[in-house]
């Protein structure tokens, strides 16, 4: 089928335009490592899965712990190319993880958009606009200026206060089982508001740590881990295989809930499962990397523009295209004299491409 | 095919239907009229599922609306909405194409040679395959209308419920697209369908339904229906119903006033010089009845041209009870009454429904003579004295100068 192979096409042109990102921003950095030693570390790090074994650990939920058996994937390596000790450690520590963050995060941004700007029918909607941004912040935030009242890591207040923030302004919105989308818009903007008001509260508050606090609503990627990868991954990447699974279900949404309904969709019940996993997906990129904007609004818009409105192709290619967008303009961030958080470069970037765009092409008429 | 038992809606506190009974049998095509804020669109919602109804029960093919999700109910009934907004620029045929959202798979592929027939065949059947590459937002809003006709054909359902499908159309593709419903419905589909046009819903329906206030005022094939009995209740309203003279259905008129504003000037007298002077008080604005007038006469003719409230009798024919009773209604509604030249009256009737009134204003052209019989020019002779008296070329100047001003108002 023609959409089939240009979906296809498309994906895998973007997949390999990621590929090259990464090689080439793996490259840059305070120390020069030439792009092939960088290609042979890469191959050298990836990993098969080659078995599966149970160990027991001890997790310790909130206050509790207990021993949990956990599941735990073991890895075989194909490649073993000789590179030098160094570089090997540069690439497969330093810089690596930090790319593979930025692709995952920006893979997310962008679907969440998708799906947001769908269901709103609005292209100015973006992930943050049901609150999930301010709430991460305010989680976070709560965390680095009085760690001493949360007692667990700032990812995961980050994550609860996404969660919680998003499903509040649902609860706000929703009457009788049904949610009108223009409700939870203004809710959404009203919450959004009132967290804001808190976050700039503890700021104020913050003292030693106001610097650290800005820092991280700024949206950063400095100094990630492979630990952060693998909690953000496989919830990104399972929350976008189900929104995949319902992209038809978008498109026909975006005539209206009544044609919707006429037409087969269980409107609510889907309306309520977009959200959710849109705001999960969200909430995982907001945790690890802060308030990044503008991947969510302006990389979806693009692609429309390239690929056109249908939601099979448009999904997939919009955050692959996510994913290198924030692996290019992180490795801008981090490229200069002194590194710079990269939600200030998606913004500076992406706004004023974006008024180019509403300027030259009929954006506006979207 | 589709049934609706005692089902009752209402919106806040406001009751949008109440306890309506009504079915369509399968092969039938319903036209369901009515005036604004009747209920159409709401009773059409009860089949297609969007609106659960408070009380009563709506079945579609044997289902009831209630326990059956969206997805059965969708492959029974299709649905032509009223308008469609579409955000983002798809193409004609991805809109046709979401028509097989009802067979779709979420993790297969489906039977996509299926969805592809099923689509060629809506976009040819509507006319709509010339332009099936174009953006759905660059093509007019009566092409958008068939496109959405398309949809509802690809969904292949046995049933269709269409909610105004010719409200933006010009006159060939309004007819065009409900013969196209009526062809549908000879083939074996089933079809209700909201429709402003009364003639054109007399023309292509084989029943109608006749909503107003939440309940069925009329049901019957549309020679029953159609009628002022229940049409000036309806849309509150006077009627009047004719026969097309082309297509040999019911054509209906609306007057321009309705019954319980009142008109402000009434007109006695037929012919030419009638016909000029309500043409004249028309044009000006004011709110005119007229009659009695034989059929078949010239002022009568412009009357209806115009949609002035005409009081008619049969040609040679004497003035019966009722319309004398109208008459006399028309008068002392009136601001003014105008008379032209000695009306044809031969048994005094209309001298005296007009003997109370004060405003009188008597119009008389040059042969004004020898036309009417003695009595009545006696009857007339006295109504004259009481008139004031003026030329055809300066009724209206007379009119307004005569009638007290307050109650003149114009024509809204």
């Amino acid at each position: 089928m023609h959409r089939r192979a240009r979906t296809a096409g498309l994906s895998s042109g973007l997949l390999v335009l990621l590929i090259a990102v990464t090689l080439a921003s793996a490259t840059i950095g305070p120390v020069d490592v030439a792009p092939l030693v960088v290609a042979k570390a890469a191959l050298n790090a990836v990993g098969v899965p080659a078995g599966l074994a149970v160990s027991s650990e001890s997790t310790r939920l909130l206050w509790l712990s207990a021993p949990v058996p956990v599941l735990d994937l073991t890895y075989a390596y194909p490649f073993s190319f000789s590179v030098p000790q160094s570089s090997e450690i540069i690439v497969r520590q330093v810089r690596l993880p930090r790319i593979a963050l930025a692709a995952v995060v920006g893979f997310a941004l962008a679907g969440a958009g998708v799906v947001m700007q769908g269901f709103f029918r609005n292209p100015m909607a973006d992930p943050s606009i049901i609150g999930v941004s301010s709430g991460a912040a305010v989680g976070a935030v709560a965390t680095i200026a009085f760690p001493l009242l949360l007692p667990f890591g700032l990812q995961t207040a980050a994550f609860a206060g996404a969660l919680a923030a998003a499903f509040g302004v649902y609860l706000i919105a929703s009457e009788g089982g049904r949610t009108p989308v223009a409700t939870l818009l203004l809710a959404g903007v009203a919450v959004q508001t009132l967290l804001g008001a808190m976050v700039s509260y503890m700021l104020l508050h913050a003292g030693e740590s106001l610097r650290q606090a800005v820092y991280w609503l700024m949206g950063h990627l400095h100094a990630s881990t492979w630990a952060e990868v693998e909690l953000t991954l496989p919830l990104a990447v399972l929350a976008f295989a189900v929104l995949l699974a319902y992209a038809r279900d978008l498109n026909v949404l975006l005539l209206g809930e009544v044609d919707a309904r006429t037409l087969g969709i269980e409107v609510e019940r889907t309306k309520r499962l977009l959200l959710a996993l849109s705001s999960v997906m969200t909430a995982a990129a907001v945790a690890v990397a802060g308030v990044i904007g503008f991947v969510g609004l302006i990389v979806p818009h693009v692609m429309r523009l390239l690929v056109g409105p249908d939601h099979r192709v448009l999904l997939p290619t919009s955050a692959l295209a996510g994913a290198s967008f924030l692996v290019a303009t992180d490795t801008l961030a981090r490229s200069g004299p002194a590194e710079v958080p990269v939600g200030i470069v998606t913004a500076a970037l992406g706004a004023p491409f974006f008024l180019y765009l509403l300027r030259t092409r009929e954006v506006h008429a979207l | 095919m589709i049934s609706l038992d005692d089902v009752s809606v209402t919106r806040g506190d406001q009751s949008v239907l109440e306890s309506v009974s009504a079915s369509v049998s399968e092969g039938e095509f319903v036209g369901l009229v009515g005036p604004n804020g009747a209920g159409k669109t709401t009773l059409l919602q009860t089949i297609n599922g969007v609106l659960a109804p408070d009380s009563g029960t709506v079945t579609v093919g044997g289902l009831d609306v209630r326990d059956a999700s969206a997805r059965e109910l969708s492959r029974r009934v299709a649905t032509v909405p009223q308008e469609a907004t579409v955000g983002f620029e798809f193409d004609v045929r991805d809109i046709v194409e979401m028509g097989r959202t009802p067979y779709a798979s979420r993790l297969s592929r489906g039977d996509y040679r299926e969805d592809r027939r099923q689509v060629e065949a809506a976009l040819e059947r509507t006319e709509t395959a010339a332009f099936a590459d174009r953006s759905i937002r660059a093509i007019s809003g009566g092409e958008r209308q068939r496109v959405l006709l398309a949809r509802a054909l690809a969904q292949d359902t046995p049933a269709l419920v269409l909610d105004e499908p010719t409200a933006s159309l010009d006159i060939n593709h309004q007819v065009r697209t409900l013969s196209l419903v009526a062809d549908l419905v000879a083939e074996g589909k089933t079809a209700i369908a909201a429709i402003h046009d009364l003639d054109l819903a007399a023309r292509f329906c084989d029943r109608l339904f006749l909503l107003a206030n939440g309940s069925v005022a009329a049901s019957g094939d549309p020679a029953t229906v159609l009628d002022s009995r229940y049409l000036d209740d309806a849309f509150d309203t006077a009627t009047a119903v004719a026969t097309d003279p082309v297509t040999g259905t019911p054509s209906v008129t609306a007057m321009t006033d309705p019954p319980d504003r009142d008109p402000r000037v009434h007109v006695i007298g037929s012919g030419p010089v009638a016909a000029t002077v309500l043409a004249r008080l028309h044009e000006a604005g004011l709110s005119v009845t007229v009659g009695p007038l034989p059929d078949g006469d010239v002022a009568l003719e412009t009357a209806r041209g115009r949609t002035i409230e005409a009081l008619s009798v049969p040609p040679f024919g004497t003035v019966d009870a009722d319309t004398e009773r109208r008459l006399i209604d028309h008068i002392e509604a009136a601001a003014a009454t105008v008379l032209v030249d000695p009306p044809l009256d031969p048994a005094g009737t209309v001298a005296e429904a007009a003997a109370d009134t004060d405003q009188l204003i008597a119009v008389e052209s040059d042969p004004a003579t020898g036309r009417a019989s003695d009595r009545s020019s006696t009857a007339y002779e006295r109504l004259r004295d009481r008139a004031v008296v003026t030329p055809p070329t300066s009724v209206l100047e007379t009119v307004v100068s005569t009638a007290p001003e307050q109650e003149l108002s114009a024509d809204d």
